[in-house]
């Protein structure tokens, strides 16, 4: 009995998988770095897709994060076993738009081997991360955030404040001594050199680098030690000292873990961290805008997405391209779009992705999910629409290096930033060399 | 004068192929590879490269951050290799001591090298962690603002690395210590007993001098495990980085060619690496071998 069995889930399973509909099937690989909770829900956008056609097979691959992934396709690429899907974060789109032969890019991709390409489909601060220098978009995008304040409603409460900081001006006054008498710590943060440093940059509409943020060409100049800046981390030093800000050191988590623990008042983080927020945090929490300075600008912009794009590699056939193609199309449905902002925290990328969720009623149960796609479309400025800097994985390294001895106390803030720009300089000339 | 000569079979060598090709592909074929990138300027995806001699080379020595890790890298590599040896010696010397019970501490003591360094990392990072670290507790009695802080400060860094370290490498030194004492003659130590009462000044006038050959194979051994191994330790224990100042020299090879992408300058990292731990080992053959008698 046991015997027959044997033979009979051995023969089945043979039949599984040589049915002629799976045999005929293009297999389509997508390198991903999206774990836990995410990479559930990118397993089950790929598992939709195959649900949704029978021609070809897509198949996600998890593999580490974000800097683990482009080093696997960067090694794979050389060794000529690339993936036909790759996802790049922010930081690492320099490296794969200016590598010229290593990219199909996804305008000419859907122009070839699909509908087309229209700019216009996407929410517009989207439309110009992940273009090259001509405009033309090189990478998809996919995993979109951007940065935004959450603020305690009951530490708000407590220290007698009802309205969170719309200035950081109105931070030092009004906010930061309530919440500090309160007993609060009132302000932390994630990222320094995302939320501190280049969204600073766009929410001011001030350049973050010449040459049009570097979408212009390769020689381009970092400009961080301007007067905004310099005043913006004088302030936050002061502010340490004060006892108005804290800082938990480089981990995302720890900074994010003082606000979940109600230490913490104010937070700035991810307009994606909603979702986590939502089941961690034991309190009623509000989000909102990024601070600005009005000393800086009256004119507030809108802030730069961070997250990644899909890139689809060079090196494939006709026949996979169009399924990659199919695919990018099934991705931006808005359907897809709006599960994927839903379960995630990300925000919806197209325009029609963004009306299905405003007219399902999304954002009336949860105006808070909003608060990130509003802060994107907010009037933007000619240094708001995103930067591309070379090397800029290890630029941020110097930032963290010499942010960190800023808050140790081992120099001011314009030494901090005239070494950054210094270190940062060094590299993108080195980027320069590397690519031409 | 009469040559001998043995005919050789081939059969050894045949026994030694595998070591060889295992040797050839895992460290010889990098080495030479990261050799040749360490000359050129060349973009990640391998589309093109320009021979630039030595400037690779010339940029990294510029860097003052990069002295100052070279620095920092070979304080840590000392105080691991002292720390872990000293730790292991007096538990080794205790345990060779007991009469009964030496069953139970071997073992008790041993199990530490078989934690890989990742988790010996994982260990460090929650005894130290701010949120849930006991020993983050102790050392910081009363909260605000904290004492000892290993997220911002570099020394406090280094103090949490270096225990992970330390604590994971004092077990093996423990083996090998607990057999070079028991290797010592009863004889000898029987016959110093009799000229000498005490048990301090026999230690390091016959015990120490025994084991010198033993402490020195640890010593070499530990130096290269605190350069390269402990790369995992910080890594766990800081995974979006350390504090400024607290990275090591292997760690920065990986953040600059892992995460950076940057061939050239992550391969010249790695020679001068290779080259510094070379040179560190021939010293230590050259003037500290000569002191040891086997």
């Amino acid at each position: 009995m046991k015997f027959r069995n044997l033979i009979a889930s051995v023969l089945l399973a043979t039949f599984v998988v040589f049915t002629p509909s799976a045999w005929a099937q293009t297999e389509i690989q997508w390198w991903h770095a999206m774990e836990g909770a995410l990479g559930e829900t990118v397993n089950r956008i790929a598992r939709d897709y195959n649900a949704s056609q029978s021609t070809y097979k897509l198949t996600p691959v998890y593999k580490g994060g974000y800097e683990d992934t482009m080093t696997a396709g960067i090694a794979a690429f050389r060794a000529k076993q690339q993936p036909h899907i790759i996802q790049i974060f922010d930081a690492g789109a320099a490296t794969i738009i200016n590598a010229k032969g290593a990219v199909f890019p996804v305008q000419d991709l859907l122009s070839k081997h699909g509908v087309g390409f229209d700019a216009n489909n996407y929410i517009s601060g989207v439309r110009s991360f992940y273009a090259d220098s001509s405009g033309k978009m090189v990478g998809m995008p996919f995993n979109s955030s951007t940065p935004v304040m959450y603020y305690n409603k009951n530490a708000f409460q407590k220290a007698g404040l009802t309205l969170p900081p719309a200035t950081w001006e109105d931070f030092e006054m009004r906010v930061a001594p309530a919440l500090k008498d309160a007993g609060y710590v009132p302000l932390a943060q994630s990222h320094s050199p995302w939320i501190f440093s280049e969204n600073f940059h766009s929410r001011h509409n001030l350049p973050m680098a010449t040459n049009n943020n570097g979408f212009g060409g390769l020689e381009t100049k970092i400009l961080y030690n301007n007067p905004g800046m310099v005043t913006h981390w004088s302030k936050l030093k002061e502010w340490q000292d004060k006892g108005f800000y804290k800082y938990y050191g480089r981990a995302w988590g720890d900074n994010q873990n003082g606000f979940v623990n109600q230490e913490v008042g104010i937070w700035l983080g991810s307009s994606g961290s909603f979702g986590g927020l939502k089941n961690t945090a034991k309190f009623p929490f509000g989000t909102t805008y990024l601070p600005y300075w009005h000393a800086v600008t009256n004119k507030p912009t809108n802030t730069f997405i961070g997250g990644a794009a899909l890139f689809a590699m060079s090196g494939h056939s006709d026949a996979e391209y169009k399924g990659v193609a199919n695919f990018f199309e099934y991705l931006t449905k808005p359907e897809v779009q709006f599960m994927w902002h839903r379960e995630t925290g990300y925000v919806a990328i197209t325009n029609a992705a963004y009306e299905l969720a405003k007219s399902e009623g999304y954002y009336k149960d949860n105006p808070d999910a909003e608060i990130g796609i509003l802060q994107l479309n907010l009037p933007g400025g000619d240094h708001s629409k995103g930067y591309q800097l070379g090397f800029y994985v290890q630029v941020r390294e110097v930032m963290y290096e010499e942010y960190d001895k800023l808050f140790a106390g081992k120099q001011d803030a314009k030494t901090a930033l005239a070494n950054i720009e210094d270190g940062a300089n060094k590299l993108l000339v080195k980027f320069a060399r590397t690519y031409n | 004068m009469k040559r001998v000569t043995f005919s050789h079979s081939p059969i050894p060598y045949l026994f030694v192929l595998p070591q060889i090709a295992i040797i050839a592909v895992f460290f010889l074929w990098p080495s030479f590879e990261a050799i040749q990138l360490s000359f050129y300027l060349e973009d990640p995806w391998g589309l093109s490269n320009e021979f630039v001699w030595f400037e690779n080379y010339q940029t990294i020595f510029e860097d003052p951050e990069y002295v100052g890790t070279l620095i920092a890298t070979l304080i840590f590599s000392l105080s691991v290799t002292f720390l872990s040896l000293g730790l292991a010696m007096l538990l080794a010397v205790q345990v060779d001591g007991l009469l009964r019970g030496g069953g139970t501490y071997r073992p008790l003591i041993t199990w530490a090298y078989a934690i890989a360094p990742a988790v010996a990392g994982l260990v460090a990072r929650f005894l130290f962690s701010p949120q849930i670290g006991p020993i983050y507790d102790l050392l910081n009695p009363d909260g605000e603002p904290p004492w000892f802080e290993p997220a911002l400060d570099s020394i406090d860094a280094w103090v949490v690395i270096t225990s992970g370290a330390v604590w994971r490498q004092v077990s093996v030194n423990f083996i090998f210590l607990l057999a070079g004492l028991q290797s010592i003659p009863r004889s000898v130590l029987e016959a110093s007993r009799i000229d000498n009462p005490s048990g301090f000044s026999r230690f390091w006038s016959v015990t120490f001098p025994l084991l010198a050959p033993t402490l020195f194979f640890l010593m070499v051994i530990n130096f290269s495990y605190a350069f390269f191994e402990t790369f995992a330790i910080i890594d766990t224990v800081f995974p979006f980085g350390p504090p400024a100042g607290a990275a090591s020299l292997v760690y920065k090879v990986y953040v600059d060619g892992f995460k950076g992408a940057d061939l050239g300058g992550s391969s010249a990292q790695s020679v001068v690496l290779m080259l510094f731990v070379l040179a560190l080992t021939v010293v230590q053959f050259r003037y500290l071998e000569k002191k040891i008698h086997y």
